[in-house]
């Protein structure tokens, strides 16, 4: 075995075998399971009834209040003050009051309840006396509801990319987004985790004392890069272990509790077209709507759009490009300095780029095949995470080929770099280096 | 003579300042050789040339009348001034893969590391990670992994410092040992006094340069303070008219009224012409020539006076 596979073993055993990483594994994905579950079963828990008397003195609105899944009416022809004592007798939980002067001053209405009112419940509420109140109104001044039918002019617009070859896709931004984002930011993660632990790793042979003795033996560069290699295969081991156990516990789920998974769609879009729509003509739109609105649904023609065997060779190729550009740099640092405390200094200007480009990704994601995104796509300081915001939404073969070519000059040129500060500073103790000490050194070696 | 290494005009520079104008070094084969000088004097410098940590700016190294080549860190042995171990990781674990690094094999690593550890009653800490050690400890896994792969040339930067006076010991007797087995040793230390008896061979460096090198009784030789130290009693003329031109009195102390005298003897005379003019005029207690040690000769050839001189 080589000497620096001998490292690298080295760097990665004693890593994976703390507790702190073990820990860490298996939380991540309980943690990433628990976002992804929890929603869902709280959604489930709060389904609890919340009961509504109506009391209409009008007496015109009384049919128009439709049960959705969890807020119940009921009519009541008595006044509203046997209502009230109703609720305190624990049958409903509020009360509705339309007064008959309702429709002339719309600001008498009264939901009276013991608790706190269920916002829900108020939304829903004044959503149909909205409507009621303009569709009455509507009807007073003359206007035919068969017209007004005819007027409503649902718009969707299908957005079709047309690609080189002339292909027809069409286009889901919002996933392409949220995929674009979730991978950047993986990556912006990924680097930072990582990085500085090759950081506090060159720092603790530093301060321990243990480097001269090691670099006797093998080569400072062979060192270095055994360190970065060995973190890096630490993290992505790290990272494949989440991706698996996170997809394991949710299908779990899945299988265990199906129910928790079916989306519905929100019912209350469709009392407002109780009144202009037949029973039939309801459902046949409500499958419609169903169809194309379900996050689910929607979520899945995205996908289907994307293309995921480039998506994931970039993601792989720039979540290791990045992190060996980055981890050199730590790796400098960390020889530069004596203690942690004086690796602010230094850390600033390498953590900029890297949070600069955290920052842009959200104005790149609003116009991801703009100028901005570009350049900053190609400058191998930002690519990894611009880029990876950029691919989702479809990036040529040639762009991606550029920024990738660059991203690797970049490492190649950030290593070099570090193993020239590396190799002068890991021996230098006692005094702070300057920057004009770095570029001393970086000249001389 | 047969050399194990050799440097050659070697001439390091840094930033800031020359370490090292035009050194040149032999060290003979299965010898001790102390690399002496004081803090700074470029000894570190030269020690990691050797061990190819650092290259040098002009001149070469032969190890085995080679040119130095990286395939020769297997033949070194290298114990730095700035030593340590990881803290956190098992002393075992660390001594295997220390050597390793220096190319021995798993289970011979294994097996060879089995007995020193038993040699130095290090067996029951194998497990144990190097920060529940005493330093004492520690430093005795560190020798065990500089000597491990059995090196042909062991370099020890300043060894004794830190070590207490049983481990000196101790290191110094497996060293004796080491030599005995066939190797060559390059003592580096400042503390001049502590190697002086170990060493056969040695060369001083001050402010970069070589000043001196050379067999350590040729050089003790060489350096002949020609100073003697005698205590006389009942001294019948005053010292001044006992000791005649042919030799200079340094200093001259009383006490519980006997004298002690430090007398330089001049030009071609000897000790018995000393001794002839002192017998005559006073009682002669004791007689001895004082030898310079390895600091007196450096300082010597520093400022060009003995400090015995007064």
């Amino acid at each position: 075995m080589s000497k620096t596979a001998t490292i690298i073993k080295r760097e990665f055993l004693s890593r994976v075998k703390k507790r702190s990483f073990i820990v860490m594994t298996i939380l991540g994905p309980l943690l990433m399971a628990a976002i992804i579950i929890v929603p869902a079963v709280v959604a489930q828990l709060s389904d609890s009834d919340y009961n509504i008397a109506i009391v209409d003195d009008t007496r015109l609105f009384y049919d128009r209040f439709d049960d959705t899944n969890n807020i119940l009416f009921t009519p009541l022809s008595t006044n509203i003050d046997r209502a009230i004592e109703f609720m305190h007798e624990d049958r409903f939980d509020a009360v509705l009051h339309i007064p008959e002067i309702a429709f002339e001053a719309p600001s008498s209405l009264r939901l009276f309840s013991e608790k706190s009112v269920n916002f829900n419940a108020k939304l829903l509420v004044e959503r149909i006396l909205q409507t009621e109140f303009e569709s009455l109104k509507l009807g007073h001044a003359g206007i035919d509801k068969e017209i007004l039918k005819a007027i409503e002019t649902p718009i969707n617009i299908q957005a079709i990319r047309i690609k080189d070859d002339g292909e027809l896709i069409t286009d889901y931004p919002e996933v392409s987004m949220g995929l674009g984002f979730v991978s950047g930011f993986l990556i912006y993660i990924f680097i930072f985790l990582f990085g500085s632990q090759v950081l506090r790793g060159v720092l603790e042979e530093k301060t321990s004392r243990i480097v001269e003795i090691i670099v006797s033996s093998v080569k400072p560069f062979q060192l270095m890069m055994g360190k970065i290699v060995g973190v890096g295969m630490v993290g992505l081991t790290q990272f494949l272990i989440w991706i698996v156990l996170t997809f394991a516990i949710v299908t779990t789920f899945q299988v265990i509790m199906p129910d928790l998974f079916r989306f519905t769609p929100d019912e209350q879009v469709f009392v407002t077209s109780t009144q202009v729509l037949s029973a039939e003509e309801m459902e046949k739109q409500k499958e419609q709507i169903q169809q194309f609105d379900t996050t689910a649904g929607q979520i899945m023609q995205g996908l289907s759009a994307i293309n995921f065997p480039v998506m994931i060779f970039s993601f792989i190729f720039y979540f290791l490009g990045g992190y060996l550009l980055y981890a050199a740099l730590f790796a400098a640092i960390g020889s530069a300095v004596d203690n942690e405390a004086d690796t602010q200094q230094f850390m600033l200007p390498v953590t900029i780029p890297l949070l600069l480009s955290i920052i842009m990704a959200q104005m790149v994601i609003s116009n991801p095949s703009g100028p901005v995104a570009l350049w900053l796509s190609m400058i191998p300081l930002t690519s990894p995470v611009i880029m990876m915001v950029r691919i989702p939404f479809g990036v040529s073969y040639e762009e991606i080929a550029l920024s990738a070519g660059l991203l690797v000059i970049g490492f190649i040129f950030t290593t070099m770099l570090a193993a020239r500060i590396y190799r002068t500073g890991i021996l230098m103790y006692g005094k702070k280096t300057s920057y004009r000490e770095l570029w001393k050194w970086i000249r001389h070696a | 003579m047969e050399y194990l290494l050799r440097a050659e005009h070697v001439t390091k520079e840094y930033a800031r300042h020359r370490a090292l104008s035009n050194v040149s070094m032999h060290v003979p084969e299965q010898s001790i050789f102390g690399l002496l000088g004081p803090n700074g004097a470029g000894k570190t410098t030269l020690i990691r040339i050797i061990n190819q940590i650092i290259g040098a700016d002009e001149g070469s190294i032969w190890f085995n009348n080679e040119v130095l080549k990286p395939k020769h860190v297997h033949e070194i042995g290298y114990l730095p001034e700035e030593r340590g171990l990881y803290k956190k990781m098992k002393v075992g674990e660390q001594a295997l893969y220390l050597t390793r690094l220096k190319g021995l094999k798993g289970h011979e690593a294994r097996k060879k590391l089995k007995e020193w550890f038993e040699r130095f009653e290090l067996t029951p800490w194998w497990d144990k990670k190097v920060e529940e050690l005493s330093k004492g400890m520690q430093q005795k896994v560190q020798f065990i992994i500089t000597v491990l792969h059995n090196p042909r040339l062991l370099i020890f930067d300043e060894p004794f410092s830190g070590f207490d006076p049983i481990n000196v010991n101790i290191l110094k007797e497996e060293i004796l040992n080491l030599r005995r087995n066939g190797s060559t040793i390059i003592f580096s230390t400042h503390n001049m006094g502590s190697v002086e008896e170990l060493c056969d061979n040695i060369a001083l460096i001050n402010k970069s340069e070589k000043i001196l090198e050379g067999e350590v009784h040729q050089i003790k030789k060489a350096f002949k303070s020609m100073i003697y130290e005698a205590e006389v009693d009942q001294l019948q003329k005053p010292l001044t008219e006992i000791l005649d031109r042919r030799f200079t009195l340094i200093r001259s102390e009383k006490q519980n009224g006997i004298m002690t005298i430090r007398v330089q003897i001049n030009g071609h005379s000897t000790t018995n012409d000393l001794i002839e003019a002192l017998l005559p005029a006073a009682q002669v207690l004791s007689f001895k020539e004082l030898t310079p040690s390895m600091n007196d000769i450096f300082i010597k050839k520093v400022t060009g006076k003995f400090p015995l001189e007064k």
